[in-house]
């Protein structure tokens, strides 16, 4: 079992890396929501099943639904502003 | 600043940190040697005196319910708060039906979105015996319904979402944990004392008010959690103005 939790440990680091360094927003959500699942199966190896099954809820699912949305309404008023300069 | 320069702060600053951080983690006790003596009391005490074999819901709906309490209204306000500045009814009436998903797609989705119907109900009604509860069971019914949205389309969607009936269960769910805890004072007890029958230990309908709570906050969770991701989703296909 102490290997499970060093590999998991390590695990949850590069993925951390991982995200950070992703440069394309919409690759980053994803890879944020994968590095919320990580977390929850490392909650589940430190004998917390409890926190695990909120961490997916609430890491892998809500918090990428909600950072897709801002991304979505940031690239929709860009397009909107530079087809007004362009009108200009 | 030029990049060097930069370079050689965030590692300075990361040293310091690094240091920090060692120092505040080095005298904590090893995994699994814990010091306090609530959790050992809880572990316990919590089986015989409520019935429940799983301790983190016997605290989160009875001993601390008062805070759990707070919480669930924090998630009912800040729904309520996205609904009023994100929902506009006139808003994509012009949607057309977009092109069908393949057979194979809808068919995987309507099998996919059973079992987790089934699976959903099973958590929150059995948070009292196994790890999970009301929280996680309604979100995992709420977004296993957003498999409506990938199989048909969004006009679909909307129909089921957004149907006042969620609203009302919405409603029905925070006020029902409110007034499980004021139903206490009919037998002038506390407010939130379990005063329901505890029954057997290891059955479905055990702990008393535990379960019942845990009932009403899957209701207000899936209600909530089935309106934010619709006015959520609302908002990016009018955006994208795609139809689904």
């Amino acid at each position: 079992m102490i290997v499970f939790r060093y590999l998991i440990l390590l695990l949850v680091g590069i993925t951390a890396l991982g995200v950070v360094r992703t440069r394309d927003t919409t690759c980053q959500v994803l890879a944020l929501s994968f590095y919320g699942l990580l977390l929850a199966v490392m909650f589940f190896v430190f004998q917390a099943p409890d926190v695990a099954l909120s961490q997916i809820a609430v890491g892998a699912v809500a918090l990428p639904l909600m950072v897709m949305l801002a991304l979505a309404r940031m690239k929709h008023s860009s397009e909107q502003q530079k087809k007004k300069q362009e009108a200009k | 600043m030029n990049g060097a320069w930069r370079m050689r702060i965030f590692f300075l600053a990361a040293a310091g940190f690094a240091c920090l951080y060692f120092l505040a983690v080095r005298n904590l006790p090893p995994w699994g040697h814990y010091r306090g003596p609530y959790g050992d009391v809880m572990a316990t005490s919590s089986v015989f005196q409520r019935h429940t074999t799983d301790v983190v819901n016997a605290i989160d709906y009875d001993y601390r319910g008062f805070d759990t309490l707070g919480e669930e209204f924090i998630l009912f306000t800040s729904v309520l708060g996205v609904m009023l500045l994100l929902r506009d009814p006139e808003k994509n009436k012009g949607i057309s039906r977009s092109g069908n998903m393949g057979q194979a797609t809808r068919f995987g989705a309507a099998g996919s979105y059973a079992a987790l119907l089934v699976f959903g109900l099973y958590m929150t009604t059995h948070g009292q015996l196994t790890p999970g509860g009301g929280f996680q069971g309604g979100v995992i019914l709420a977004t296993a319904s957003m498999l409506i949205y990938i199989a048909e389309d969004f006009r679909v969607f909307k129909r089921i979402t957004s149907h006042p009936i969620v609203e009302a269960l919405d409603a029905l769910g925070a006020a029902g944990y409110a007034a499980i805890g004021l139903s206490a004072f009919l037998f002038s007890a506390p407010f939130l004392t379990n005063w329901m029958p505890l029954g057997k230990t290891g059955d479905v309908f055990s702990s008393g008010t535990i379960a019942a709570i845990s009932a009403c906050v899957g209701l207000e969770v899936t209600a909530a959690f089935l309106m934010l991701g619709y006015t959520y989703l609302e908002e990016i296909v009018s955006e994208t103005g795609e139809g689904g």
